[in-house]
């Protein structure tokens, strides 16, 4: 079957409905020509987008606007720079008018991001149940940014977020996915009498194979930027994310076999004409 | 940061307003609205969003939102993001 065959394997998360499971940011790209490309291989068609300052005096009329086709891609804005629950909804809410104004069906939703330190741009999590509960009392669907911890995912469920996203690693670290012990743990948590809740790994995949593994997990999706957006060749590992997220989900719907210490023959064990070793 | 008071005795100036806007400072004049400023800063609504004194303007309210003096305006717009 093409990869690209349309099925009903869609990723369902609040009002949307996916048809890839790859969220794809738009950040850090060496051009707008080379992220619009760069999404295009991916197969993704919901993108996360950044608020930020108007450019007043030096814009040079290079807008992020004019290469993204927003009858195409559903926006998720992102609160990304935000270190307290008050700029956070600040954020989200001038993202949601925004997309208003574009007509474009992300005006409902946000990628939550509250973070509480620079350096490791580790999420607050008692910032972030606060803005989730906040942002859904104003009508968000939110998508929380989160550690792997399954404690607080747990709890930002219950502050009525839409999908919990654990870090699979720090943001743009590449490192992969870390401790899937943890993941294992918030999908079991999550997704406990609610299997359809939706689950995103967010953040620090480096390459396709952490894709690949994020998804073996039982994860729904995976969101990334920077292993696309600053590899050496962008396009290469769009198209690599693409499959290997694919690769991963098929992987995880046939089951894979249990992890076993010794070897179990693949070949008869009958018939064979030589001797067998006595050990 | 305010205009200076205006000399005794000389004829009344219009008076100008300062605010700031993505944090530097603005002049407007009394009576200008969200959408005043965003005509003489050159900007289309599209794409944009207004927040005044840490308050979103919706769109719609542009027309009738007058700017006072000292207002805080941020303008936003979308840019790459992960």
């Amino acid at each position: 079957m093409p990869i690209d065959t349309a099925t009903d394997d869609t990723l369902t998360i609040g009002n949307h409905a996916l048809r890839s499971r790859l969220i794809v940011g738009t950040g850090k790209y060496a051009s707008y020509e080379l992220m619009g490309q760069s999404l295009d291989l991916s197969g993704t068609d919901c993108i996360t987008v950044a608020v930020r300052r108007e450019r007043l005096i030096d814009a040079q009329g290079n807008n992020l606007l004019d290469h993204v086709d927003t009858s195409r891609y559903t926006l998720l804005p992102n609160t990304a720079g935000c270190f307290s629950a008050d700029d956070a909804v600040r954020v989200a809410r001038l993202g949601r008018e925004i997309l208003l104004g574009l007509e474009n069906p992300g005006a409902d939703w946000v990628k939550l991001e509250v973070l509480a330190d620079k350096k490791t741009l580790l999420p607050d999590p008692v910032a972030t149940i606060e803005a989730t509960e906040r942002l859904v009392a104003d009508g968000f669907a939110v998508l929380c940014y989160s550690t792997d911890d399954p404690i607080i995912a747990r709890r930002l469920k219950e502050a009525g977020a839409t999908s919990v996203m654990p870090a699979g690693s720090p943001i743009g670290s590449g490192q992969g996915i870390l401790n899937q012990n943890n993941i294992r743990i918030c999908l079991e948590y999550l997704k406990d009498g609610d299997p359809d809740y939706p689950v995103i790994v967010d953040a620090g995949v480096g390459t396709a194979s952490d894709v690949a593994i994020a998804m073996e997990l039982g994860v729904d999706g995976v969101l990334l930027n920077t292993g696309i957006a600053h590899a050496r060749d962008p396009l290469g590992l769009a198209d690599a994310m693409r499959h290997a997220v694919h690769a991963g989900r098929l992987a995880y719907l046939a089951g894979r076999i249990p992890k076993r210490l010794y070897a179990t023959a693949s070949s008869p064990e009958e018939g064979v004409i030589t001797g067998s070793p006595h050990r | 940061m305010y205009p200076p008071p205006f000399e005794r005795g000389g004829s009344i100036p219009t008076i100008a307003m300062q605010i700031s806007v993505n944090g530097k400072h603005h002049d407007v004049q009394p009576g200008d609205s969200v959408a005043t400023l965003l005509e003489l800063l050159g900007l289309e609504p599209r794409g944009l969003a207004v927040e005044r004194n840490l308050e979103l303007v919706p769109r719609a309210e542009h027309p009738a939102t007058r700017l006072a003096d000292g207002d805080r305006i941020e303008v936003v717009t979308l840019v790459g993001g992960g």
